[in-house]
């Protein structure tokens, strides 16, 4: 099925057993996003060292397993590094299927490429990255220019 | 007369597709149905032949073009019974419709503070954000009715809510997302006992039952072409004609004018009021010929056909586990539009494993957030269907909601 792009057990896993769920004090920098067009909403917090990122919100899997992975790859990261893995992310959901994700960089965040090829679900996958950048930038730390969002 | 269904099918060109693999089977036609080849040749056949346009040519081409643009107009009177087809307003869909009501209504009553506007918390956007923007223009107080657990309008406070105050009421006739058919028989005599103007949000009620404006006890309706077999960029705002020649105009320019000076205006009587600038001429001859087309099947016959559709998935829907029906859980008062959640799976990805197996439905709020929120829900799944829809269609999507538990069991 087409879908086993989409649904990778990854994802499914993020969806069902979070990463770092739950939003936690103290923290810097908070930011609370919504999809307007299918009322999914995220609420994620950033410490300015990075040492901690949480976040709470309602949505489908995609966008709920993205918030997880974000977690995983960027708590504790240096800005240049959470910056370098921001960047990477967003390009990859940009990409229509066509950029060779770099597991390196992008861990399990690396089970998005086939998102990619949905286009009606890009803006799932980025919302918590969006969320995350206005919550850092709120925190004084700059994630940097990120892709232009198209989706 | 029962309907057959596999003629009917043969009309619409798109039932001829494969969507991901599968024949499509098309379950959102509450926001927008399919088109018969009826309508889209008529609307080439404009295009090629009779193209002018209307209401200010001497030629035999704008001629043309405006008896078939009035005679669309004519035939959409006699659909819904109005009195006469100067009744008949066309927008560019519901939404210009009731955007028009709000700003002339407004105008028209000096709506100010201490002016009551009643709603309900099952309107669409289209029927809510008007009317929060007139009130916030004005000063008046916005205020609505609740919904039941069941899905039904909250009438229990009536009484208070429609006052000597009150000036607009506006209310959706039937759900897009609960499927709910309001009975408006109450709302009406009080509106009219307290002289306030009662408008109906049609959408979704005049593409699926047999409506006489006459007998609905509104004073203006909305609906649009593209829910019932037309084009999309053409819709209607009836209203009683007493009532729009009182009614100032919303959009200014050509064709809605009587006399203009460099010192005035002064503006046609109604229809052409409303109708600024050059129409969709062509859409409107769409809409025209979807009419004819409803009517020759019998909007009885059509709405018989969708009772029973809508009980059967009603019955296929609550056999699948996990699955909560929101709204009425009969066809009593209910139309043939059903939203559901599956316990434990977000309504997008319900959807997109329905349409990996070709089966299209709407996920998402559907433009009416306040109904989500009050079944404390971000988002739902609907299937919605129309003269089209067969059986065969509902169990595929039965299937699919097995699939989808498979792949997040």
């Amino acid at each position: 099925m087409m879908l086993d792009g989409l649904y990778q057990e990854i994802i499914l896993d993020h969806y069902k057993n979070p990463h770092g769920r739950g939003l936690r004090d103290p923290f810097d920098g908070e930011a609370h996003h919504v999809n307007p067009t299918c009322g999914d909403e995220i609420t994620v917090r950033v410490k300015s060292d990075l040492t901690d990122i949480s976040y709470d919100g309602l949505g489908c899997s995609i966008s709920q397993a993205s918030a997880s992975v974000l977690y995983e790859l960027v708590q504790g990261k240096s800005p240049a590094a959470a910056s370098a893995i921001h960047h990477a992310f967003v390009e990859l959901m940009q990409s229509r299927g066509q950029v060779e994700p770099d597991e390196e960089v992008l861990g399990d965040g690396i089970a998005f490429a086939g998102v990619a090829k949905f286009p009606a679900r890009v803006k799932c996958a980025l919302l918590p990255w969006m969320a995350f950048k206005d919550a850092a930038a709120r925190a004084g730390v700059d994630v940097g220019v990120s892709p232009e969002v198209k989706a | 007369m029962s309907l057959d269904v596999e003629r009917i099918r043969k009309d619409f060109p798109i039932f001829e597709r494969e969507v991901n693999g599968h024949p499509l089977v098309y379950l959102d036609s509450a926001n927008t149905s399919q088109k018969p080849v009826q309508v889209l040749d008529v609307m080439r056949a404009h295009q090629e032949r009779y193209n002018g346009n209307v209401s200010r040519s001497v030629h035999t081409l704008g001629t043309e073009s405006t008896e078939a643009y009035e005679g669309a107009r004519a035939r959409i009177a006699t659909f819904i019974g109005a009195a006469s087809p100067d009744e008949v307003v066309f927008t560019k869909n519901s939404t210009e419709a009731i955007n028009l009501a709000a700003y002339s209504l407004g105008q028209m009553l000096r709506l100010g503070p201490g002016d009551e506007v009643v709603i309900s918390e099952m309107e669409h956007h289209s029927n809510l954000v008007p009317w929060q923007l007139l009130c916030e223009r004005t000063g008046a107080t916005l205020k609505w009715f609740g919904i039941t657990d069941d899905g039904r309008l909250d009438e229990s406070a009536l009484d208070d809510l429609v006052s000597e105050r009150t000036k607009i009421v506006s209310l959706v006739h039937m759900s897009n997302v609960l499927g709910t058919v309001n009975d408006v028989s109450r709302i009406a005599a009080r509106s009219k006992a307290v002289g306030a103007l009662l408008m109906l949000d049609c959408s979704q009620s005049v593409p699926h039952l047999p409506i006489s404006v006459g007998s609905l006890g509104a004073d203006l309706i909305a609906f649009t072409g593209h829910k019932m077999l037309g084009p999309t960029g053409i819709g209607v705002l009836w209203g009683r004609f007493d009532l729009l020649s009182q009614m100032p105009p919303f959009l200014a320019g050509g064709s809605m004018i009587e006399t203009v000076t460099m010192g005035g205006t002064t503006f046609a009587a109604p229809p052409a009021r409303f109708e600024a600038g050059t129409p969709p001429i062509t859409e409107a001859i769409g809409l025209g010929a979807a009419v004819d087309y409803l009517t020759g099947l019998g909007m009885e016959a059509i709405h018989e056909h969708e009772q029973a559709i809508t009980r059967y998935a009603l019955d296929a829907l609550s056999s699948v586990p996990d699955v909560r029906i929101f709204g009425p859980a009969t066809i009593e008062g209910r139309g043939g539009t059903v939203s559901f959640g599956v316990d434990g799976v977000h309504p997008h990805d319900v959807g997109q494993i329905l349409d990996a197996l070709g089966v299209e439905v709407r996920v998402g709020h559907h433009c009416a957030r306040p109904v989500c929120s009050r079944f404390s829900v971000p988002a739902m799944t609907r299937a919605s269907f129309y003269l089209y829809t067969t059986t065969a269609e509902i169990d595929a999507l039965a299937r699919g909601l097995d699939q989808v538990r498979k792949v997040f069991g």
